[in-house]
């Protein structure tokens, strides 16, 4: 039904021309689902884009053919290709409350399409919309019709981006990240029913994503793209028994999943010893946050309670909306609690307000590692000096001995020394966060607050810093708070792991205990969403 | 209350503390004046006692905040004075000269508006084009011509040179007769009274004013178009319905420039305060008989009652002309009410 | 600044002119302006204030840009009131410019009590049309170029406390702002050192296109007969007598001093967009 042939993109920027895409070649039958995995930069999207012609400003397709039923859609007329869009190919998108017009109805934007291309006259519109968001399986479509995107769910906004794709039931789909920017709860439902539809209408998908494990489970046919080009191809059983490619080594590698070692995130990992347990270093004993809302007062937290052991590692487990975030700033004494204490080193943190905590002597023992590194380095200092600031803060060192305190710690994280001299938006975000834990480790913690270090980095970038985490705890002998949202990650790193929903501790426990005999409903439900080890 | 009534209203109190607040400055700048504020109230023929007066008259000998109360009460009973030179009571000469304002004003933002949207659309389908520039160098150009200069160099070329335009002195040509005041705005008089030929006069003594001041506002409204423009079509919902083949101009103007207008709308706001500002200089160029005129005369003549009923007009007006800004908008946007909920 | 940093802005500032030929433009009026500004009575052929029998003569070899009514040189006159209109519209800048980053970064980084006072206050001052305020604001105070400083800054400052107010807002809970206070910064110093800074760039493309509005109005209100008093030159009074020749068709006497104006006004302006692409540093690679 497709075949790409040699297909060739580049787009001009300010630094010149540059080669988004190098010859790619791909095939893809009826009913088939083709997978396309790549890390950020590898050409995937743009790829995808350039089969429907919406590319961004300054791409252009220069080079190779896309031949669909025939038809070479690099070279039709902009009108026929506008009858293709929706009508024959569809195209899903991530962050889909984005992807709708946030200023008109649902059941509005989908006539829009139905009537454009000819498929509803101006009296049936309306019913064949209802009728298509009631196969995406929206409950109550008929009044859904009238919403607008904002009052949606994010799950429920993607099944209506598919209703809307699907209104004029194209062959082809093309599903760019659907499950990115969705709890992960939402992900799953989300795939399987477009696999179910895809599979109703013997649609063709082409399913484009990072995440290798998802495409594993439902595609028939994988693509691995690096830099632009198809580095490896294949059923996904074959592709990961023998990966021939190096990079599609480390790709499988790096890609969690239940059961998984840190170790074996990198090819020739090394496992590293894990540090004896020893005495509670912090105890967080009933805490509660209440936020004075627009609409009343919100309850962040409702009595939080766990410890953490010298030497450990406490995985904070929990969706957006959890409190996971507000519990972590509240221990590293950004803000303060509504009440209930926290025991550092057997006295109360909460002895000094947060806004006095710049003084106090006990400042440099808690730090923290942030989600964002790119939002969490200021953007006028270069490297060094972030690194350098809580040393001129919180230390007596002079200029010269901060400079060697900066330059050993970039050896400890791996930042190679000539990137110190650099500003934030010339690093990239592996570095980004190599200079974001080496700022936290500058005046020599005992406690590390990991904030989802990794959730915006690359999996081949996460799995190396994951590793350095893991490595350095050993090292220097440190105790991790890690946050995450992303259970198959926690499991590697983490002892002890506490799963929170809506500011209340649903579960905690040893990490393997709560893996293999979970007790909550929910932890059973984030379990079911992680990925299996890939058809082993 | 549906939250979105409830945001209406709630906006629509949020507007009684503003006006308490202009009161309030407008009633501090009248007590500010240099030297004794009863001096000159009392005019320049005035003797001591005649100023005595003039102080027990306008309360000046009685502590401020009382003062405040009486200022309020006499602005309550429409008592804001009388003017020196015209020796009418302010309020009424504001009222009889405010249509020729406000007709001027929103017939210059009509314009402004009809050509400054579409280039601020045309500059963002394509930024970085030469129409891009283009029309940055324009507007740019327009914001940065002071409007008395504008007006004087229109005049000069339409009136002097040209001979195609009317003398630049009021509202009508001394041939023609007032149309009898319905709205007070010309235009809209004569049409109801369908005497086509005043109706042509008074746009032919419009004109030239009302571009003058579109020329100086194009400027805030293009690049506000142009800016959310360029926000809209980098949306991912543009890509949405770009993917499900909707066609060019459906994507621009259903799509992309709905959205974009609602940024525009709120700018609207700013763009009056601009052109009320300007309207005071054009109004003397052209000797539009409207209030910003009254202002500027009333200044020469050092008549503070009436400039100061003025600024307390002005600044009445923009209140409720934002107000008016943001009721549309609400109205418009139906995510209004919603975060609220 | 590192060897690196620096270089990185110098290619940056090169690219952004390269790219945008008419910020280059724009520098290039500037440095004419601050020429003028700062020598124009050295540079100028005439006394601007001295009368002749010369009256009303149009634009010569002699007269660049003719002689007005009391046969003073039109040419002198616009140059030399480049130092005077400039000097004010600084001075109205610095002032709301301190003013606005000052409450700006109060209700910014506290917010809660403060925030509301200052930004109901601002509100206060944004609920007239600012020229209006000016003009009630000068009436007051007494009629004199100080005052019509003052007023400028008064209306001006509103938008640059609400600039600094949002950038400072947006960057309160950012993460490297909690970093900071990890590394044991003062909110002040925070504050100071570094959400300020990061404020700086939107701070000047307001600057430039303030400083365009600030001539504007002192202008305007010279026009109309506040602040500045003949004969001393200035742009606005110089439009405002030439009026009265127009409509004989003495058209020298208004339009230089007003091109002039435009110019300074137009030079302001594109500075504004140019310097918005040269200071974001993220648009640096």
């Amino acid at each position: 039904m497709l075949t790409i042939k040699d297909l060739h993109v580049q787009f001009d920027t300010r630094h010149g021309v540059v080669d988004a895409v190098r010859g790619v070649n791909l095939h893809l039958d009826r009913g088939e689902t083709l997978g396309i995995v790549g890390e950020s930069g590898s050409g995937k999207s743009v790829t995808a884009f350039s089969l429907l012609r919406i590319l961004d400003s300054g791409g252009r397709i220069t080079g190779g053919h896309i031949d669909y039923r025939g038809i070479d859609l690099s070279q039709v007329d902009n009108a026929s290709m506008n009858d293709i869009r929706g009508r024959e190919i569809s195209m899903i998108f991530q962050n889909p409350r984005a992807a709708l017009n946030p200023i008109r109805k649902v059941g509005h934007q989908i006539e829009d399409v139905l009537r454009h291309h000819a498929q509803a006259t101006r009296y049936d519109a309306r019913a064949k919309a209802v009728a298509a968001l009631e196969e995406v399986q929206i409950k109550d479509a008929a009044s859904r019709y009238h919403a607008y995107p904002f009052e949606l769910s994010g799950g429920m906004c993607q099944r209506v981006v598919i209703a809307l794709a699907l209104a004029c039931k194209p062959q082809l789909l093309i599903a760019d990240e659907p499950t990115t920017g969705l709890d992960v709860t939402t992900q799953k439902t989300v795939m399987d029913l477009i696999q179910a539809l895809a599979q109703d209408r013997n649609m063709g998908v082409v399913l484009i994503t990072h995440d290798l494990g998802l495409a594993g489970t439902y595609c028939d046919q994988l693509v691995v793209m690096k830099d632009g080009e198809i580095v490896e191809q294949g059923a996904p059983q074959k592709l990961t028994k023998n990966a021939v490619h190096d990079y599609t080594r480390r790709l499988l590698a790096a890609t969690p999943h239940r059961g998984k070692q840190l170790h074996e995130l990198v090819v020739d990992g090394v496992e590293k010893p894990i540090p004896p347990a020893g005495d509670i270093l912090l105890s967080v004993n009933a805490v509660t946050k209440t936020y004075a809302g627009k609409a009343g007062p919100v309850q962040a937290l409702q009595g939080v309670s766990f410890d953490i052991q010298r030497g450990g590692c406490l995985g904070l487990v929990g969706e957006s909306g959890s409190g996971k975030s507000t519990l972590s700033s509240i221990i590293a004494r950004l803000q303060d609690a509504t009440s209930g204490d926290v025991q550092f080193n057997g006295a109360s943190l909460f002895n000094a307000p947060a806004s006095k905590y710049a003084k106090d002597t006990r400042r440099s023992e808690i730090q923290m590692v942030f989600q964002d590194a790119t939002d969490s380095l200021n953007p006028r200092q270069t490297a060094a000096q972030s690194i350098a600031e809580p040393l001129r803060h919180l230390t007596t060192m002079n200029r010269l001995e901060r400079n060697d305190r900066v330059e050993q710690l970039a050896e400890d994280v791996g930042l190679p020394l000539a990137l110190l001299s650099r500003l934030p938006h010339q690093l990239s975000g592996g570095q980004k966060a190599r200079v974001g834990i080496a700022r936290a480790l500058a005046v020599q913690p005992k406690l590390l607050i990991l904030d989802e270090p990794t959730a915006a980095l690359d999996v081949s970038i996460q799995a190396l810093i994951l590793n350095l985490l893991a490595d350095l705890r050993h090292r220097l002998n440190l105790t991790y708070l890690f946050v995450s949202h992303d259970l198959s990650v926690v499991q590697m790193l983490c002892d002890t792991v506490v799963v929170m929903r809506l500011g209340q501790v649903e579960e905690m426990g040893p990490t393997e205990q709560v893996l293999s005999q979970p007790q909550s409903d929910y932890t059973r439900q984030l379990l079911q969403a992680m990925p299996t080890p890939l058809f082993a | 209350m549906t939250p979105r009534a409830k945001i209406i209203s709630a906006r629509i109190l949020q507007a009684i503390p503003v006006v308490i607040g202009v009161v309030v400055i407008t009633f501090l700048l009248t007590r500010s004046l240099p030297g004794d504020p009863a001096v000159y109230f009392a005019g320049d023929a005035a003797d001591a006692e005649s100023i005595q007066e003039v102080r027990q008259a306008l309360g000046l000998d009685k502590p401020l905040p009382q003062q405040f109360f009486i200022y309020v009460a006499d602005l309550v009973k429409g008592d804001w004075g009388n003017s020196l030179s015209t020796g009418q009571p302010v309020l009424s000469d504001l009222a009889r000269r405010l249509p020729a304002s406000l007709e001027l004003t929103l017939l210059a933002l009509f314009l402004s508006c009809l050509i400054a949207i579409p280039l601020g659309v045309l500059a963002a389908v394509k930024p970085g084009s030469w129409r891009d520039h283009l029309c940055r160098v324009v507007v740019t150009a327009g914001v940065s011509l002071p409007t008395f200069f504008t007006g004087i160099l229109l005049i000069y070329i339409f009136y002097y040179v040209l001979d195609i335009a009317p003398s630049p002195l009021g509202r009508l040509g001394f041939l023609y007769i007032e149309p009898d005041p319905v709205t007070g705005f010309y235009l809209i008089d004569t049409a109801l009274t369908q005497d086509w030929e005043t109706f042509m006069g008074a746009a032919k003594q419009l004109i030239l004013p009302a571009c003058t001041m579109a020329i100086f506002t194009l400027a805030p409204i293009a690049r506000m178009t142009r800016a959310a423009m360029l926000q809209a079509l980098s949306s991912d919902f543009i890509r949405t319905a770009r993917a499900a083949g909707l066609s060019q101009r459906k994507v621009l103007i259903g799509y992309a420039l709905r959205n974009a207008l609602l940024p525009v709308v709120t700018t609207l706001g700013m763009v009056f305060s601009f052109a009320l500002g300007a309207n005071v200089l054009v109004e003397k160029v052209f000797a539009w008989p409207g209030i910003g005129s009254y202002a500027v005369d009333a200044l020469v003549a050092s008549d503070y009652a009436a400039v100061q009923g003025f600024v307390l007009a002005m600044a009445l007006l923009f209140v409720a002309l934002n107000l008016i800004i943001d009721l549309l908008y609400a109205v418009i946007d139906p995510r209004i009410g919603f975060e609220a909920s | 600044m590192s060897a690196v940093a620096q270089h990185s802005f110098v290619s940056h500032v090169a690219y952004v002119l390269r790219q945008n030929p008419v910020t280059l433009i724009a520098f290039t009026l500037l440095a004419a302006l601050i020429v003028c500004a700062v020598f124009g009575p050295a540079l100028v052929p005439y006394d601007p204030l001295a009368s002749s029998d010369t009256i009303l003569q149009p634009p010569s070899a002699a007269h660049w840009f003719g002689t007005d009514h009391l046969g003073r040189d039109v040419f002198s006159r616009v140059i030399v009131a480049t130092r005077l209109d400039m000097a004010i519209s600084i001075g109205a800048v610095a002032l709301s410019f301190v003013a606005g980053s000052i409450l700006g970064c109060i209700a910014g980084y506290w917010g809660g009590w403060f925030d509301s006072i200052i930004s109901r206050g601002l509100d206060m001052i944004m609920a007239f049309p600012l020229f209006v305020l000016a003009m009630g604001i000068v009436a007051a105070l007494g009629n004199t170029v100080e005052n019509v400083i003052y007023a400028t800054a008064v209306i001006n400052t509103p938008f640059y406390a609400r600039v600094v107010r949002a950038e400072v807002n947006i960057r309160r809970e950012a993460g490297f702002v909690q970093a900071a206070k990890l590394a044991g910064n003062s909110d002040y110093r925070i504050v100071a050192m570094h959400i300020f800074p990061n404020a700086l760039p939107p701070m000047m493309v307001q600057v430039s296109l303030n400083m365009g509005w600030a001539v504007l109005n002192a202008a305007g209100l010279s026009f109309i007969g506040l602040g500045v008093r003949p004969p001393t030159p200035e742009w606005g009074i110089m439009v405002a007598e030439g009026a009265n020749y127009i409509i004989s068709g003495e058209w020298w006497l208004a339009l230089f001093p007003g091109l002039w104006l435009m110019l300074a006004v137009f030079t302001f302006n594109l500075l504004g967009d140019g310097l918005r692409d040269m200071v974001d540093p993220r648009q640096r690679l």
